[in-house]
């Protein structure tokens, strides 16, 4: 067997990065904290993650200086895969309290949800489990890290904000929310992204961070 | 749309699970974890850890179970029991908690709800709410395990709850807890119509059709249930079954 691939986790002291660690060495994994810029720069694959507010997180990456390494190591065409809040940080920017800039490497934008319909059992913040859907313009899910997913496959959300890609094609799937289509995952290239929470969602959620650990390709 | 969760509620009197009747009157049930594994492999779709004593940095404490759960059981995890303050929390959220409910700090000094919000966000805020009954349509809020009167209206500090930014509210009938007699559905229609926020019952399930009455008739958005599992009166799979035959939308086991 091959040593434990390193996955290197960025810490900027937002969220429970104890889970992702242990779901990252569930699915084989080795998982490596960091706030260090030159050990995320230099990692060989890389999770973004984040909860809370998106402009709180960017002043947290800004200030550790993660920001650049953050750009710096998706540049180079390694795996990088946003959870959460660390998928919203990878547009380029959010509306959430106020503008603010995101890292740009999906072009698009971050809003709120639309509002549920009144008397829609439907609530912001979308918590729980929501079964996924393909995004219609988006990439094949068995050549992404979804193709360990199936439609329907529920996973666990928690948020009030989403992705609003520029591009279609960069949407890997959406939920429905309020009657729309919503944004659940996004790929472009070397970078993916979770709305949801695979290191919350069972065996589907460990599924996908296999994917990611295992599959996806390490170019440089 | 997300579905209707099922909770386990496993009350910790570390290192075991208990049981009791109104929050009292405990009984030994076993080994937390294997309840949190067995739970998870039959599709439960979130835990809630309750440390009755809340205990929150003594030896054997909820925050080594939580820890242990987080190694392996992939679902949501909150803690709930002794959580005083923002530097709780954090040490809550690092064990593997993804989120915490308060009650008992929260009533003493509300604005701890907000300084955690702040801190953490609300998606990790849940402000438990424990109800008697105190007269027609009146509810008290009370905290301690249910043991202590707060003086304030159960509705009313809900409500200020959600405002001061809990993210949640878990909803537990001191009344019915452990009675397995079913929820207290008139304060669940209430506080539902009256928050925005998704409403977790709890306190009072009997049987399958209790779970599907809070949620239908009461309006809950979750429901945590605890003796109707651990007794194995009903299985998860047997209460989903219930709930998505009644037209409820649930996460289908693996």
């Amino acid at each position: 067997m091959s040593p434990a691939r390193e996955v290197v986790v960025v810490d900027y002291g937002r969220g429970n990065l104890f889970s992702v660690c242990q779901a990252v060495s569930r699915v084989g994994g080795s998982p490596r904290l960091t706030s260090d810029p030159e050990v995320v720069a230099g990692a060989s694959r890389l999770i973004l993650p984040g909860v809370g507010a998106f402009g709180d997180a960017m002043g947290g990456l800004r200030g550790l200086g993660l920001d650049q390494a953050v750009k710096t190591f998706a540049a180079g065409g390694r795996p990088l895969l946003g959870i959460c809040l660390g998928m919203e940080l990878l547009l380029e920017e959010s509306s959430e309290f106020g503008r603010h800039e995101g890292l740009g490497l999906i072009p698009g934008r971050v809003d709120r949800l639309p509002e549920p319909a009144a008397g829609s059992r439907e609530k912001i913040p979308n918590v729980g489990w929501c079964p996924l859907a393909e995004a219609e313009h988006g990439p094949v899910w068995k050549e992404s890290i979804f193709n360990g997913v199936r439609v329907g496959d529920f996973v666990y959300f928690v948020h009030s904000y989403a992705a609003y890609p520029a591009d279609p094609r960069d949407r890997l799937a959406d939920i429905v929310f309020a009657g729309t289509a919503v944004t659940a995952a996004v790929a472009r290239g070397n970078v993916s992204g979770c709305q949801f929470h695979p290191e919350k969602s069972g065996e589907v959620g460990l599924a996908i961070l296999s994917s990611f650990v295992n599959d996806a390709p390490e170019r440089r | 749309m997300a579905t209707t969760r099922l909770i386990a509620r496993l009350d910790v009197k570390a290192p075991n699970l208990v049981k009791g009747i109104h929050l009292e009157g405990l009984r030994v049930m076993g080994d937390p974890q294997a309840f949190a594994r067995r739970y998870f492999a039959e599709g439960i779709d979130e835990i809630l850890y309750v440390d009755i004593v809340a205990s929150l940095y003594g030896r054997n404490n909820i925050l080594d179970v939580v820890r242990h759960a987080a190694e392996d059981v992939f679902i949501p995890l909150t803690v709930a029991g002794g959580l005083r303050s923002v530097d709780d929390v954090r040490s809550a959220l690092r064990a593997g908690a993804d989120k915490v409910a308060i009650n008992t700090a929260a009533v003493a000094d509300p604005e701890l709800i907000r300084r955690v919000a702040e801190a953490f966000g609300s998606q990790c805020v849940v402000v438990e709410v424990q109800t008697k009954k105190i007269g027609p349509d009146r509810w008290e809020a009370y905290t301690d395990n249910g043991r202590e009167r707060s003086r304030l209206d159960a509705l009313e500090w809900a409500q200020r709850a959600v405002e001061l930014g809990a993210g949640e509210l878990l909803v537990t009938s001191v009344d019915r807890e452990g009675t397995r007699k079913g929820f207290e559905l008139d304060f669940l229609r209430r506080v539902t119509a009256a928050v925005g926020v998704p409403v977790i019952a709890c306190g009072g399930a009997g049987d399958a059709a209790d779970v599907q009455r809070a949620v239908v008739d009461g309006g809950a958005d979750a429901v945590a249930v605890a003796s109707i599992l651990h007794y194995g009166t009903c299985s998860i799979g047997a209460i989903k079954s219930h709930l998505a035959q009644s037209g409820v939308l649930v996460r289908s086991a693996a």
